[in-house]
């Protein structure tokens, strides 16, 4: 049995800009093994987010197919990739997005409030990846009390609060300092390798590309060289 | 449910645009409260008649009085079980400020036909044998702090004295109630014959007739052959039912009800408006956020409720902040000292409140909420 978790097949994905067509990816294959840490690098405009977006359900291809762990993401309605994304993947943005109404506990729990779980249970586990990304004590603080580092942790307690088997990250430690972007980058790496989640990663930054496995380059829309970390 | 956490945090989000929001939907559903109230006390003054009494009127206005020959040759039409009558005094105590209404009745025959009014027999009993003496309603009484014994002045702006004063003084025999909460007891009843011995003109004359018949059924043909036996009098009357006279008296003030609609109407509207931009302008500022939770995996729909549910509970907190002070004002605070019978906040207009609210909730956030929930995650993030 195959351990490839994503297979992407001769992906296009055209965007129409009034009467203009233009080809963000064009007939890209990939497949990426459950486990991997993957980098994603490449100039502005190469199409690193849009197949960041195809991965995670957030757009479908114009043509070609993703198949993520043995599910078609192409063939499904909108409705189905939102259970799909709420089952087994976690995002992980630039500037972090968290709620600023909602304290760091209560944000971890948002994915969980699509489960059957109750608020203990919720608690209980939002409490635990609070720990493993090292901010227990932050627990009631808003995002505006917290360092940019911070947010960013509370952030990837929020992707990995459910379990899921994918982590995407869009440019994680675009706006963090180098040491805690290091940080940053030492957590995902731990949560690769003791976690055994698959994560794939934006970045610009070719510092941040070495703490993955396999590092993949992009311009205009294909892909281009692919080196080992 | 388990939204509701998020919802109430999202709502505080820009904490004095949400307040000022709440507030206007407060003073929106106090207004509906007190308007809804008048209404009632002014339509539902017809609720309040009973349907087995009639009023005999001079056929030409209310302020021509009646021969009280009139009062046993009514009581003689069949179907009449019991007459009694009633004059307007027009006076005030003390003070001119000090409005309220009194009435020269007979006794008996008064409380025979009014049985709602209650009253200890003793003190009925010293009312009536007393000639100067009057009763006065219980809210009556606790507004201007009189107690049974008390002898009090009133000033009467129509009926002179024999002595040619204004002012007529009386002694309170006793205090009534109303068995119906609805009604107020802001009123004195004045012995008749007290009344008619000391006035200085018009003596003999009755203001009106009340007649308690035997079935409401007969009260059109009772009121016809009333009507007919005065017929080529002098004093011609007319008689309608209690109901039919409380909306023709109404009716002088104009149309309440639609007065009261129209305004009820326009502060609506003016809410839905502020409301509506106040969700609008919430959704805007959230896009990203919005994204955020659909990223997660939440539903359109699930995005459409909650920005739904938010303009909802804006709706529902200040409705019911509104709606709850109206009705502690009317029913609690200023209960039976408002002089109008029937002022009331009922079940029914507390439930038409709350139809409003969720109709409300939903006007103002439906169009935010489709906005909300047609984002495209993409192009939302990109955004932001």
């Amino acid at each position: 049995m195959s351990d490839d978790l994503v297979t992407l097949k001769d992906i296009s994905r055209i965007y129409e800009k009034g009467k203009e067509k233009v080809e963000v990816l064009h007939q890209l294959n990939l497949t990426i093994k459950q486990g991997d840490f993957l980098a994603l690098m490449g100039p502005s405009g190469s199409g690193k987010t849009t197949l960041l977006n195809l991965l995670g359900g957030l757009d479908k291809p114009t043509s070609g197919s993703v198949e993520i762990g043995g599910e078609k993401l192409h063939l499904m309605s909108s409705s189905a990739l939102s259970r799909w994304r709420a089952r087994h993947v976690g995002f992980i943005f630039q500037f972090y997005n968290l709620l600023p109404v909602l304290t760091a506990q209560k944000n971890v729990e948002l994915p969980l409030l699509l489960t059957s779980l109750n608020g203990k249970e919720r608690a209980k586990r939002a409490a635990t990846a609070l720990a493993i990304v090292g901010l227990e004590d932050r627990a009631k603080h808003y995002p505006r009390e917290l360092s940019g580092g911070q947010e960013q942790r509370v952030a990837i307690a929020r992707a990995i609060v459910s379990d899921p088997t994918l982590l995407l990250c869009d440019e994680p430690t675009g706006d963090l300092d180098r040491e805690t972007a290091d940080e940053i980058l030492n957590l995902l790496q731990a949560l690769n390798r003791e976690h055994n989640k698959t994560i794939i990663m934006v970045t610009h930054d070719a510092q941040a590309a070495e703490y993955a496995r396999h590092t993949l380059h992009m311009d205009k829309g294909t892909l281009v060289v692919e080196a080992s970390a | 449910m388990k939204y509701f956490y998020l919802v109430w945090k999202s709502l505080w989000r820009k904490k004095i645009r949400t307040i000022l929001t709440i507030l206007s939907v407060f003073v929106a559903f106090l207004l509906f409260g007190l308007l809804n109230a008048l209404n009632q006390a002014f339509g539902g003054a017809t609720d309040l008649a009973n349907a087995q009494r009639l009023i005999t009127l001079d056929k030409i206005s209310i302020i021509n009085s009646l021969p009280s020959a009139y009062l046993t040759r009514i009581e003689s039409v069949p179907g009449v079980r019991r007459v009694a009558h009633a004059s307007w005094f027009g006076g005030y105590y003390q003070d001119p400020r000090n409005q309220f209404a009194q009435f020269p009745v007979d006794p008996e025959r008064y409380l025979d036909v009014y049985p709602e009014l209650t009253i200890p027999d003793e003190q009925r009993n010293e009312w009536t044998r007393k000639r100067d003496s009057v009763i006065v309603g219980r809210a009556l009484a606790e507004q201007y702090g009189w107690s049974v014994g008390d002898r009090i002045p009133i000033y009467s702006s129509i009926w002179t004295n024999r002595n040619g004063g204004q002012v007529w003084d009386f002694e309170i025999a006793g205090i009534f109630d109303n068995d119906d909460p609805r009604s107020n007891t802001l009123f004195m009843l004045i012995n008749y014959d007290y009344f008619d011995e000391g006035r200085a003109f018009g003596q003999g004359s009755m203001g009106w007739f009340i007649l308690s018949i035997d079935s409401a059924a007969n009260s059109a043909e009772v009121a016809d052959a009333v009507d007919t036996l005065f017929a080529n009098s002098p004093n011609q009357t007319k008689t309608s039912t209690e109901a039919a006279f409380a909306e023709s008296f109404i009716g002088q003030y104009g149309n309440i009800a639609l007065i009261i609609t129209l305004i009820l109407t326009a502060v609506f509207f003016t809410i839905l408006l502020v409301a509506g931009n106040t969700m609008a302008q919430s959704v805007r500022e959230r896009i990203s956020e919005l994204a955020v939770l659909k990223t997660l995996g939440f539903e359109d729909r699930a995005v459409l409720a909650i920005v739904l549910a938010e303009s909802s509970l804006v709706m529902f907190v200040g409705g019911l902040l509104g709606l709850g002070t109206a009705t502690l004002l009317i029913n609690v605070i200023l209960a039976g000292n408002i002089p109008l019978p029937g002022i009331y906040i009922d079940a029914r207009a507390i439930l038409t409140g709350l139809l409003y609210m969720a109709l409300a909730g939903l006007a103002a956030g439906i169009f935010p909420a489709i906005r909300a929930m047609r984002l495209t995650i993409v192009d939302a993030l990109s955004r932001a």
